[in-house]
């Protein structure tokens, strides 16, 4: 592949690039839905942040304690990764309601 | 949160609609007669169906095929699991679990298919694996230890906090369809968003990258549902023989399937 074909496909990638926040321009100047008001985006987009926040804490606190475990007796790891991936479920569940709730007040 | 797909579009189109037709439904111009997630999961139910008689039809002890190499791989993989956490009753339940299983794992996996969707996207689909995993083990818990001996089970090891523990319990277990459910269905429908966006931000690099997690998030989310169901199996089935004894024998099938382990 010759210098010349690089630049080309370099110069359609970066054209692509520009070309789709161009079209998506149409849409941004919609109005919002009737009865729902603009702070439901703005609440929304902080519950999730929170809640992201929050389940991430979690389960790196709870990823550590089962290194920690591990690494002390790897005897047990099989029935450690058993409860890990069993609480990481439990805790990420949260998150997950959040979401829920989220995409019905949408 | 009515997604298509070109797969659905095209079965219901030559099968569903004009069967409808035929019954005399009258069909909006773009209405389908069946959603179309589940066209799609019906289509890997029947796919599941066709591949199991098609297998078993060449089973052989002497001579195992690809397939039937296969197939032993994941059943022996999530039998020992389930010995492991059921304990010592696991082959009963051997079936329901490896269904849902690979069910789940296909259902997750056809939204990396262009043309696909993820029928479990859908919370209806979800909602229906959850009430089935409800119904089973309690029916289960009702079948091993009586009618009283389960409600037994749910008032706690003393008479004078039964009404409490009573009603807290049934809440919790009401719950968990509900948990299972929308555990999947959230998951599967937020990675589909993700992938989505993400699309729109920058096709086809960035979800690409993203579709890599999703491939591990979908194999994670099948595994959690059948260890929850495994749970919840092993909660309704365990405690047959009294409280004291239950427990001291499941310590001891916990100690008998570490040792192996330690050994190594």
């Amino acid at each position: 592949m010759g210098r010349k074909s690089v630049l080309i496909i370099l110069i359609s990638v970066i054209l692509l690039a520009f070309v789709i926040p161009a079209f998506a321009q149409g849409d941004a100047g919609a109005v919002a839905a009737k009865g729902k008001s603009q702070w439901l985006i703005i609440a929304s987009a902080f519950g999730m942040a929170l809640a992201a926040a929050g389940c991430g804490y979690a389960q790196s606190r709870a990823l550590a304690a089962a290194c920690e475990g591990v690494s002390r007796n790897p005897g047990a790891t099989d029935i450690i990764r058993l409860f890990l991936i069993l609480g990481l479920a439990f805790i990420e569940f949260l998150a997950l309601l959040t979401f829920v709730v989220i995409l019905m007040l949408q | 949160m009515h997604e298509t797909s070109a797969v659905g579009n095209f079965i219901n189109g030559h099968l569903f609609d004009p069967i409808a037709r035929a019954l005399g439904l009258h069909l909006g111009v773009n209405h389908h007669a069946v959603p179309d997630h589940i066209v799609l999961i019906l289509l890997i139910a029947s796919a599941l169906i066709l591949f199991a008689l098609w297998l078993r039809g060449r089973l052989s002890v002497d001579n195992p095929g690809h397939a039937q190499h296969l197939v032993e791989v994941i059943f022996g993989a999530i039998q020992g699991l389930m010995k492991e956490v059921i304990g010592r009753e696991y082959k009963h339940f051997t079936p329901l679990i490896i269904t849902l299983a690979v069910y789940i794992l296909i259902g997750n996996l056809l939204g990396m298919i262009p043309g696909f969707i993820s029928p479990t996207s859908n919370l209806n689909i979800t909602a229906s694996m959850g009430l089935c995993v409800f119904i089973y083990y309690n029916y289960q818990g009702f079948r091993k230890q009586g009618f009283v001996g389960y409600l037994k089970h749910f008032c706690g090891p003393v008479i004078w906090l039964a009404p409490l523990l009573f009603v807290i319990e049934l809440i919790s277990h009401m719950a968990r369809p509900f948990s299972l459910s929308v555990r999947l269905f959230g998951n599967i429908f937020a990675e589909e968003l993700i992938i989505g966006s993400l699309n729109k931000l920058f096709p086809f690099v960035l979800s690409s990258i993203v579709m890599f997690l999703a491939l591990l998030l979908s194999t994670i989310q099948s595994f959690i549902f059948i260890l929850l169901t495994m749970v919840y199996i092993s909660g309704a089935v365990e405690e047959a023989h009294g409280e004291g004894h239950g427990e001291n024998h499941k310590e001891t099938t916990v100690q008998q399937s570490a040792d192996p382990v330690a050994a190594v």
